[in-house]
């Protein structure tokens, strides 16, 4: 991340002022698992404190009983040093904690003051917070304007909206739960700025992260969590990327061999021809003039933020949104008004981004959910009509077993998997397919480290085999790693695909922040 | 005979008024209760007997309201505890006031009834024409408008409708900021209840002062489909309870004077009259989403 802002802090620089918070001991279980065992950690006031972890390691568990969405089973927490009972949210509020969450929580058909109203005990007059709310974020340069309805509103501004809550209630501690996730780089800046402020003036944050390198940029202290147990505390200025990976996972992870460069591409496969489609819904994002050709053996990523028109996209790619049919091409097949089966006959195959309810049918068993998407394929999974569940279930424990599945016991609901082993199965799935043509939409989205590199080598290695590979994704870092050339989506406009060697993330930064709809406007 | 008109017209879209006013409240905090039909039939029976009883229409209507209440706590208690279907919990409502009304009822067929006096103010009730048809009502119609004034500013100039507005559009959300969802939607439903009641006693104690049975006649139903209309704001609901309530009058005054309209063509007015108004608002969908309570009929279980 080049052209950072300077960093106030000096590395290294845990400052002794005291205990803000202090939890000893919290345990809490869901039924079998233990989510968290015994956990100790110590807030210090005005720093900013890392809790690392893989996915399921315990870390959103662990806050929430911080911020009173949960019941500890045990343990206790200490708030400036007495023993304190956070029964609620609003108890947590009272005594100065804030939080912005993963998934805003945030109520679309409202607008901004009445968004922030509803988290303050006394907002008193709307009028007044109104103003509040504009004083407020002008002073920490995240304008806002208060009468808009959020669900107007980008997910940058949206986050806004939850910081400034947080800051509206006066508090002494701040968690953010992945905050950068949906934020472009040049956003993810100015969020480091407001938090080094909010540090310098005494306010502490704790930092939910999977990203090692803004840890180390902007954090005092971390806390790292393994299956539920604090493993390590540590400066993390004074580690290696790599080192906390470690620490995360408890033992290496496999190095993504991405280049083993694509050999010289091949012919297009999968291309995209003036692809534009208006908005279905008031909140969706109109498709304007897209082109894009994928060739056999390469990676394409098409990054950009959140709600920028990848789901319609998607749905434009997999035909759940039928567009004219030379718009979409599959292996020189006009294919844009067919539907899914044909496309999937066609040897293309596609993965959603929502994994259960979407990827996933949740109360079906894995080896039924199998059949959903392959019946019309020929792995003979339906015989004269009727399902082989011999075959389904075969091809269930090949597709557990090579993506490394973990269920605790054969062939379970596909809702009883957490969120990484059931991206797991569902990119398994159709990796296992080899399809010529394969489109993925945020493939390894809340996946811990060590099976996102077994799904990002999975698509590489699909790829070298002569398939096209189309991959959009929010994860800049995944990007840079996997792909051959990067496009950017903006807005429902795509910029031109082009070479990862090439592209820096300031550029995908500017591109994703309206530069690829100039561009696309252009051509 | 314009003034005639006119008066019915107030009388008959009065139960729909006050209904559609209460299920507007309980489908804001995100709960279909397609029950209404049953709890205002108990209202009618219930307020029909109580008045009978103790000879005061204004216990009648506290009867009616109390019955309604009860169906709706009934109703509540399934699908917000038990987190039953909210669809299937709501026909059977109507299934079960329906007959329940007319057990309970069996008794009053045929007794006359008692009517709810109108209000006579001096000098302003007096007043030709407009005496009569603004200054002579129940109080229940009256009421009625207060209702609408007072949802209108509960849901949108006070925390309490604030929140409910937010349970209803994402209950998820609400939770997280430590707003009991539950709660929130038990009070909504009982105000549904107590209008659906209201509205029931409205029908047997001011309409048609009797009781006969299955007397609300598919209002409630009309009731619902009226917070459709209304697309989930409270005036408009007063626009579609008179649009529905004018055409069904309009339809018996067209048959007396032998107008050459058949009467089939006039009683399907009002939903014709439906179609048109959901298909011009439909136009405007960004303004219909804001409205529309995004967890409408989706159940909520807490983890805690």
């Amino acid at each position: 991340m080049a052209e950072a802002p300077e960093d106030k802090k000096a590395p290294g620089a845990r400052q002794e002022t005291g205990d803000l918070l202090d939890a000893r001991g919290l345990t809490k279980r869901f039924g079998d698992i233990l989510a968290n065992d015994r956990v100790d950690l110590a807030i210090h006031k005005g720093e900013i404190h890392a809790l690392l972890g893989e996915n399921g390691a315990g870390k959103s568990t662990l806050v929430k009983m911080f911020y009173g969405s949960l019941e500890p089973d045990g343990g206790t927490i200490l708030w400036q040093g007495k023993e304190v009972r956070i029964d609620n949210p609003a108890a947590a509020r009272a005594l100065g904690i804030g939080m912005v969450f993963q998934h805003f929580s945030l109520f679309e058909a409202l607008t901004v003051v009445e968004n922030i109203a509803l988290a303050l005990p006394n907002p008193g007059n709307m009028a007044e917070l109104a103003k509040r709310i504009e004083a407020v974020s002008n002073d920490y340069g995240l304008p806002l304007n208060p009468k808009d309805f959020v669900a107007d509103l980008p997910v940058g501004i949206r986050q806004r909206i939850e910081i400034v809550r947080c800051l509206l209630q006066e508090p002494q501690l701040i968690i953010m739960d992945e905050p950068t996730s949906v934020l472009t780089p040049q956003e993810a800046d100015r969020l480091f700025l407001t938090l080094q402020r909010l540090a310098s003036e005494g306010c502490a944050v704790l930092y939910i992260s999977h990203r090692l390198e803004e840890v180390q940029r902007i954090c005092h202290h971390a806390t790292i969590l393994r299956h539920g147990q604090v493993v390590r505390e540590c400066d993390p200025t004074k580690e290696t990327a790599g080192s906390l990976a470690q620490m995360m996972v408890g033992s290496e992870i496999l190095g993504v061999g991405s280049h083993t460069k694509a050999l010289s591409a091949g012919e297009p496969r999968l291309g995209l021809k003036g692809l534009s489609a208006p908005a279905g819904t008031p909140f969706a994002t109109a498709l304007n003039d897209i082109n894009l050709d994928v060739r056999a053996g390469e990676v394409v990523a098409i990054a950009g933020v959140a709600g920028n028109g990848q789901g319609e996209l998607f749905d434009a790619l997999s035909g759940e949104m039928r567009v004219q049919p030379g718009m979409v091409v599959l292996d020189g097949e006009a294919a844009g008004a067919r539907a899914i089966n044909w496309r999937r006959k066609k040897n293309a195959a596609f993965v959603p981004e929502e994994r259960l309810g979407h990827g996933a049918v949740p109360g079906l068993k894995l080896s039924q959910n199998v059949v959903l998407t392959r019946h019309a394929t020929k792995d003979g999974l339906i015989e004269a009509g009727m399902v082989s569940l011999r075959k389904a279930n075969d091809l269930e424990k090949r597709i557990k077993k090579h993506y490394d599945v973990r269920m605790s016991h054969d062939d379970p609901e596909a809702r009883s998997l957490s969120g990484g082993n059931l991206q797991k199965f569902v990119m398994g799935r159709e990796l296992d397919r080899k399809p010529g043509i394969l489109v993925v939409n945020q493939p390894t989205w809340g996946v811990d480290a060590g099976a996102a590199a077994l799904i990002r080598q999975g698509l590489i290695d699909l790829a070298r085999e002569g398939s096209a590979v189309l991959v959009i994704s929010q994860d800049l870092d995944e990007i840079f790693q996997i792909s051959d050339r990067i496009a950017v989506i903006s807005r429902g406009y795509l910029s031109a695909a082009e070479p990862a060697a090439q592209m820096t993330r300031e550029r995908v930064g500017l591109l994703m922040a309206g530069g690829a709809e100039t561009q696309g406007e252009a051509h | 005979m314009f003034e005639a008109i006119l008066l019915t017209v107030i009388t008959a879209a009065t139960p729909l008024l006050i209904a559609a006013i209460g299920e507007l409240v309980v489908e804001r905090s995100g709960v279909l209760n397609l029950g209404v039909e049953g709890m205002m039939i108990m209202g009618a029976v219930v307020g029909f007997a109580v008045a009978n009883q103790t000879g005061s229409g204004a216990l009648g209507v506290v009867g009616a309201i109390l019955a309604g209440m009860a169906m709706s706590a009934l109703f509540g208690f399934l699908v917000l505890f038990l987190v039953a279907n909210q669809v299937a919990t709501g026909l059977a409502l109507t299934i079960l006031g329906i007959g329940l009304s007319g057990m309970i009822g069996e008794a009053f067929i045929g007794v006359p009834g008692l009517k709810i006096p109108e209000l006579y103010i001096p000098v302003l009730s007096d007043i030709p024409f407009i005496g009569p048809v603004f200054f002579q009502q129940d109080a229940l119609v009256y009421l009625s408008f207060a209702l609408v004034g007072l949802v209108a500013y509960g849901l949108f100039r006070t925390r309490m409708g604030l929140v409910l507005r937010a349970v209803g559009d994402n209950h998820g959300s609400a939770h997280a900021l430590g707003f009991s969802v539950i709660k929130v939607r038990f009070l909504a439903v009982l105000f549904g209840g107590a209008c659906a009641g209201l509205a029931g006693a409205y029908m047997s104690l001011a309409y048609t002062p009797q009781w006969v049975e299955n007397m609300t006649a598919g209002r409630g139903w009309i009731a619902l489909a009226l917070v459709v209309f209304a697309s989930w704001l409270p005036f408009r609901v007063i626009i579609g309870a008179y649009l529905f309530g004018a055409v069904g009058v309009l339809n018996l005054h067209a048959q007396a004077i032998e107008l050459d309209i058949p009467s089939q063509f006039l009683s399907s007015l009002p939903y014709l009259a439906t179609i048109v108004v959901l298909v011009l608002i439909s136009a405007n969908r960004r303004l219909t989403l804001v409205n529309t309570p995004a967890c409408l009929g989706k159940p909520f279980v807490p983890d805690r």
